[in-house]
């Protein structure tokens, strides 16, 4: 069995999705989504390991040979990201019960539904992830992105509506663009297969074809990881999607879109046709900071906490990709490492929140006064989420700034390094607003709140301490993400 | 459409014909043009043709929603359940040559009617589904 690991990483939450919406709705389904999203985070550590120890694998999807069949490969790189979504997809399932069960515009005879749209969103997502077949990424693509529309739209608030409708029309734009890219590589080199692309692109890449695919891809992927400024659908998807919903989407989505932007650039088109030819750096750098500093600015003057820390991931976005336009080992190891520590902090802090709109109803800061007092195990987790998301020594989100300040002034670009602190500075005044107020407010009269069950205390915590953790030894995250970056630039090897 | 005999009347001649046909495009898929995803339309199509001349609950009566939601799964877990099987058999995933081991382009053969059988189920059964969905609102 170990041979099919790759292809059992997709197979099984694509089993699980359809038997999850034959179950009835209460513990039995919870429990067989969950055994699914535990599974695939188990494979997914078995597949790092395998790769670390021996190299890429390759698994060809019903025996047929490259590059007529698809393969699946899995390197260095997209490991990694399969840990990062199989964890996020587990550990946010463990939370999912409860808020499934009282939070979510469903009646309960549709609730299995939500399991099953929940591991189709993570089938697409490992799928997108683990491929080596530029068409099948597209319709993993679809798969994860039609999936995270519904799961968007079942929010209480009615204009989760809205949203889902908003961020299907921009998806769709993004997918398009993505499939015509993919199709104009297809007609220029006959081939679909990621290695044997990059094989036969430079052959043709001096044509008009070849660099509008590239600027389609670019475009289209650039929408779905919403980079600045086509990051308007992420803000209303993330604030009225469930809790749980967001949880998984911003600690997963947006960091398998990077992927797809790294996997493109580096490996399909290579690292000198992007950036020396294209000179794609110099376009990405100024959004990475236009979209760092602005988003961080309009978070600070949101009153809703979860649209507050949605524009904060457009801002955490900026600097994976800010990373990703160094186009340097320390830059990308910066950006890839992020992916990383951005999910773990991301995560923490929105089950975190979906813990207070558990027990207050709605994550909006004029209702968190004094929670910090009623709820302390909740908002501990918050902070901790928060100070990584700052960036402070000893958690996870150090790591990554430290990187890519080192990054950013091994190139001579010292304002870029300060723009890098002085951002920082601004997460330090939207977290601290929360802060004050759920611990310095007074609690209102007749409130009685308590403390979040442990259901969706226990998952929180644990995405919480993973951000001290791997901020205290950053041997794992850190180190397997250089060794990705050096595989993608080919150096070091 | 009670008083309407033309457009009943064509129904009732049509529908056993449409699904006849949806069958032929499915099961000839391998020779000729067709499949599951145009078997799986022209079959919903008949169904949804139905619920539009002798009404939703005459239709809902005919096809139940409960059997829809398995109609959905079920094609689903059949063309991953295939290839499974392949996977169990000593194959890679959907290797269909292994279903049949004294002669691989025989497997290949029941391996892709098969899944094309599932793709068929579920594109029908989303068809009618999707219909029904529509046409329920409101009441």
């Amino acid at each position: 069995m170990i041979a099919h690991l790759p292809a059992l990483q997709v197979i099984i939450p694509l089993v699980s999705a359809p038997l999850c919406a034959l179950l009835p709705a209460g513990r039995a389904v919870w429990l067989a989504a969950m055994a699914a999203s535990w599974l695939a985070f188990l494979i997914a550590v078995l597949l790092l390991d395998q790769v670390l120890a021996h190299g890429p694998i390759s698994y060809l999807m019903g025996g047929w040979p490259v590059p007529w069949g698809i393969e699946y490969r899995v390197d260095v790189l997209n490991a990694y990201v399969l840990l990062i979504v199989a964890t996020i997809g587990a550990v946010v399932m463990s939370f999912g019960r409860i808020i499934v069960e009282r939070r979510i515009r469903l009646p309960e005879s549709k609730q299995s539904w939500f399991y099953t749209a929940y591991l189709l969103c993570l089938t697409g997502l490992l799928g997108i992830t683990i491929t080596g077949d530029a068409f099948n990424v597209f319709v993993f693509l679809e798969i994860s992105s039609l999936s995270s529309y519904v799961l968007i739209s079942i929010g209480r608030d009615r204009r989760a509506l809205t949203a889902s409708y908003q961020y299907l029309i921009m998806g769709t734009i993004g997918a398009t663009f993505i499939l015509i890219g993919i199709g104009l590589l297809y007609v220029m080199t006959g081939t679909l297969n990621m290695a044997d692309l990059a094989a036969r692109i430079p052959a043709v890449a001096d044509t008009r074809t070849v660099r509008a695919a590239f600027a389609f891809l670019t475009i289209g992927v650039s929408l779905k990881l919403a980079l600045f400024p086509l990051h308007l659908w992420l803000p209303n998807a993330y604030a009225y999607a469930p809790s749980v919903v967001t949880a998984l989407l911003a600690a997963t989505a947006t960091k398998v879109a990077v992927y797809v932007l790294l996997r493109f650039f580096f490996t399909i088109f290579g690292a000198k046709f992007s950036f020396e030819t294209m000179q794609l750096d110099k376009i990405l750098l100024p959004l990475a900071l236009v979209g760092i500093f602005s988003a961080s600015v309009v978070a600070i003057f949101q009153s809703n906490v979860k649209r507050m820390l949605a524009y904060s991931s457009v801002a955490q976005i900026g600097y994976m990709i800010l990373g990703i336009s160094l186009v340097s080992v320390t830059g990308l190891t910066a950006g890839i490492v992020h992916l990383f520590n951005h999910a773990l902090m991301k995560g923490a802090l929105f089950m975190a929140l979906g813990c207070v709109s558990f027990r207050v109803g709605a994550a909006r800061l004029d209702r968190m006064a004094g929670v910090g007092r009623v709820m302390p195990w909740t908002m501990g987790a918050f902070v901790i989420g928060g100070l990584s998301l700052i960036g402070v020594p000893l958690t996870a989100g150090f790591v990554s700034k430290w990187y890519l300040i080192v990054g950013a002034m091994e190139k001579g670009w010292w304002p870029v390094a300060v723009l890098v602190l002085v951002t920082s500075l601004l997460a330090v005044i939207y977290i601290w607003r929360v802060v004050e107020v759920a611990y310095f407010k007074p609690v209102p009269e007749g409130q009685a709140v308590r403390e979040a069950p442990l259901a969706l205390l226990i998952p929180t915590w644990a995405l919480a301490l993973a951000n001290l953790y791997f901020g205290l030894d950053p041997s794992l995250n850190a180190g397997v993400a250089r060794h990705a970056a050096e595989m993608l630039l080919g150096v070091g090897q | 459409m009670k008083r309407y005999t033309i457009p009943r009347l064509g129904t009732k001649l049509l529908l056993p014909l449409i699904l006849l046909f949806a069958l032929y495009v499915q099961f000839h898929g391998d020779y000729g043009p067709g499949g599951g995803f145009q078997a799986g339309v022209i079959f919903g199509a008949g169904f949804i043709l139905y619920a539009l001349i002798y009404g939703l609950d005459n239709a809902r009566q005919l096809m139940p929603p409960w059997l829809l939601r398995i109609g959905v799964s079920l094609g689903v877990l059949i063309y991953a359940g295939v290839g499974l099987v392949g996977l169990l058999l000593g194959g890679n995933y959907l290797d269909y040559g292994v279903l049949d081991h004294h002669d691989p382009a025989h497997g290949q053969h029941l391996g892709i009617l098969l899944v094309e059988l599932g793709v068929g189920i579920t594109v029908s059964a989303v068809m009618v589904t999707i219909f029904y969905a529509f046409a329920g609102r409101g009441r």
